[in-house]
């Protein structure tokens, strides 16, 4: 089996996030189409709930190969969301970031080719 | 039309081919940036200029601004802009759609229609008033009926709450847009419209389309969503290579270049800065997005998997392949009601041991507030440059942090605990943990809570109580 390696979703995936009421959505999208399968295959729902342990009561996962994205709904995570939240990010515009802080394992070959990617795009 | 004609799809057989009919974005809310949609009408052509002002709890601000003043409850912004913009217009052959009126559309006509007689622009504006989407004053009448309004989050009955309701408003469709557009209007004032439907009113009324034509209402509703938030598909808030972003200064705003047989090319005036790419529109498809599938809209159900992007040239992308299916029987109503009050304090603590001084600082806050006896649904401490946005995923800051802003917010449905928090913050400057700075802007503000409710109703209640009415200036 080939070498894998741990890297963060930043390196892999561009992200937006919004709200509807107390639940955030996270849009995922691969920086490069070859990115998409290992998104699909590593940042699996139980994966996601995991990384927002305390912070979400409950995710949900679409795909959407067409615009090699998968959309997450994070249901409970705006403190009740809209005006009632006391949060800064009471609108959960850049909870999409958090989600990027979630370490992935990915072939070494993908991983390096993820790394350059940054230096020469980032 | 110069950019005409690349969206690389063959008419519908039966169709003559029509030209591309182009629509900008001028506004993505209520304080979106003012040039905008005088750039967007003056930097190049387009056939309609779509300004989207209302977000979820806007219809309740306005709502609160015009029970204390009843010529008021829009967006005030649109007719200073209109007295710019209206002899462009009417010289271009532009029409605006916009959802301006807010909880007073029949205001908002007048006040356009009285800017374009000031600019002596009579018989050259006609203006289409779309009404019938506030139900404030049917709500009794609704609920006694057997509505419950149930709120679609919690499932608890609208009675719940219905003694505070400030505001009520089904979203209607393209439909009154069409009307409006029909009978010759060339500036439409609606009040809750959905974002989607001004622009797709448009792209029905020249294309023709049919009601139950589910994938080129479809396709139209994506559309719209392309366009509803402004520079957003254009390159704003773009995170994918951001540094590479260029001429955020001066952002051109998303055009969509729409074809009679549903397929369209999402674009921007040249010479514009930003950026069109499949990326920047990528960004757009999934903001807000809640099941993909399932996009639901009062004209219909897109299914956001069927999209197809491709880049079609500098600053242009296809979009094509968009599969819709019938429109449900119920329409969602937005209903806003009084929650209760909350405050915000703010204190700076600088180096060293910035976070442990904050720390200690929220300690002393919260043992006053306790040994004060006051009462309050909630306390929100965060630590802004620790853990504000990202919580504990952000991990330990760094021991040599310049400086961290406690941050602490209270809600209450009384208001007098919720004042005295606010007298609470700046006494901590001189008996509190020490290098505390950041008070300049005095004691925190009291607001006014006003909390969302949304909810369905079924359309045979709404649809009958929609006008449509065109007056010429």
């Amino acid at each position: 089996m080939a070498r894998r390696r741990n890297i963060q979703l930043r390196f892999l995936a561009h992200a937006r996030s919004g709200d509807k009421g107390d639940t955030a959505n996270v849009g995922l999208i691969a920086l490069e189409p070859e990115y998409y399968p290992h998104l699909v295959t590593e940042v699996t729902r139980s994966k996601v709930a995991k990384h927002f342990r305390g912070m979400v009561s409950s995710v949900e996962r679409f795909e959407l190969p067409n615009l090699q994205a998968l959309n997450f709904l994070l249901h409970g995570a705006l403190d009740g969301g809209g005006t009632i939240s006391l949060k800064t990010d009471a609108q959960g515009k850049v909870f999409s970031t958090a989600l990027l802080r979630m370490e992935v394992s990915v072939p070494e070959a993908l991983a390096r080719h993820a790394m350059k990617r940054e230096k020469r795009e980032g | 039309m110069a950019h005409g004609g690349q969206a690389g799809t063959t008419p519908p057989t039966g169709h003559a081919m029509k030209r591309p009919i182009r629509i900008g974005a001028g506004q993505g809310f209520w304080g979106d940036w003012l040039e905008a949609p005088v750039r967007q009408v003056r930097g190049g052509p387009i056939d309609y200029l779509m300004m989207d002002y209302l977000a979820e709890v806007t219809m309740s601000i306005m709502q609160k601004q015009r029970s204390r003043d009843p010529e008021s409850g829009y967006a005030r912004d649109f007719i200073p802009l209109m007295e710019r913009l209206l002899p462009d217009i009417v010289r271009g052959g532009v029409t605006v759609c916009t959802n301006a009126g807010g909880v007073n559309p029949e205001g908002c006509a007048a006040a356009v229609l009285k800017t374009a007689r000031a600019a002596k622009l009579k018989k050259r504006v006609r203006v289409g008033l779309v009404s019938g989407d506030d139900i404030l004053d049917r709500l009794d009448e609704l609920i006694d009926k057997g509505h419950t309004l149930a709120d679609m989050e919690t499932g608890r009955p609208l009675s719940d709450v219905r003694d505070r309701v400030l505001s009520a408003n089904a979203y209607l469709g393209m439909a009154p847009v069409v009307e409006a557009l029909g009978q010759g209007a060339n500036v439409v004032v609606t009040g809750r419209v959905t974002d989607t439907g001004l622009t797709l009113g448009p792209l029905v009324h020249e294309f023709g389309w049919a009601s139950d034509d589910w994938d080129r209402l479809a396709a139209g509703t994506v559309a719209g969503h392309i366009l509803e938030c402004g520079a957003q598909s254009s390159g704003g808030n773009l995170l994918k290579d951001w540094r590479k972003v260029r001429g955020l200064r001066d952002p051109g705003f998303p055009i969509v270049e729409a074809q009679s047989d549903g397929s369209f090319v999402v674009t921007k005036h040249p010479g514009t800065g930003g950026v069109v790419s499949i990326p920047s529109v990528t960004e757009q498809l999934v903001y807000e997005m809640g099941d993909p599938e399932n996009y639901i809209t009062p004209d219909g159900v897109a299914n956001f998997s069927t999209i197809q992007l491709r880049a079609a040239g500098k600053n242009r992308v296809a979009v094509t392949g968009v599969r819709g299916r019938p429109r449900t029987d119920m329409l969602k109503v937005s209903i806003a009601y009084f929650y209760g009050y909350k405050a915000i304090g703010t204190l700076v603590y600088s180096w060293p041991d910035a976070y442990d001084k904050a720390r200690a600082a929220n300690r002393v806050l919260r043992g006053r507030l306790r040994d004060l006896g006051l009462e309050f649904e909630q306390i929100l401490t965060e630590y802004v440059g620790v853990d504000a946005t990202h919580g504990r995923l952000a991990g330990p800051p760094s021991p040599d942090i310049a400086e961290v802003q406690l941050r602490v917010g209270v809600r209450a449905v009384e208001k007098a605990p919720v004042e005295r928090f606010t007298r609470e913050i700046a006494p901590l400057v001189l008996t509190g943990p020490p290098s505390v700075t950041g008070f300049a802007g005095g004691r925190p503000r009291v607001e006014e809570i006003v909390a969302y409710w949304p909810a369905l109703i079924d359309r045979r209640e709404i649809e009958p109580h929609v006008r449509v009415r065109v007056e010429e200036a």
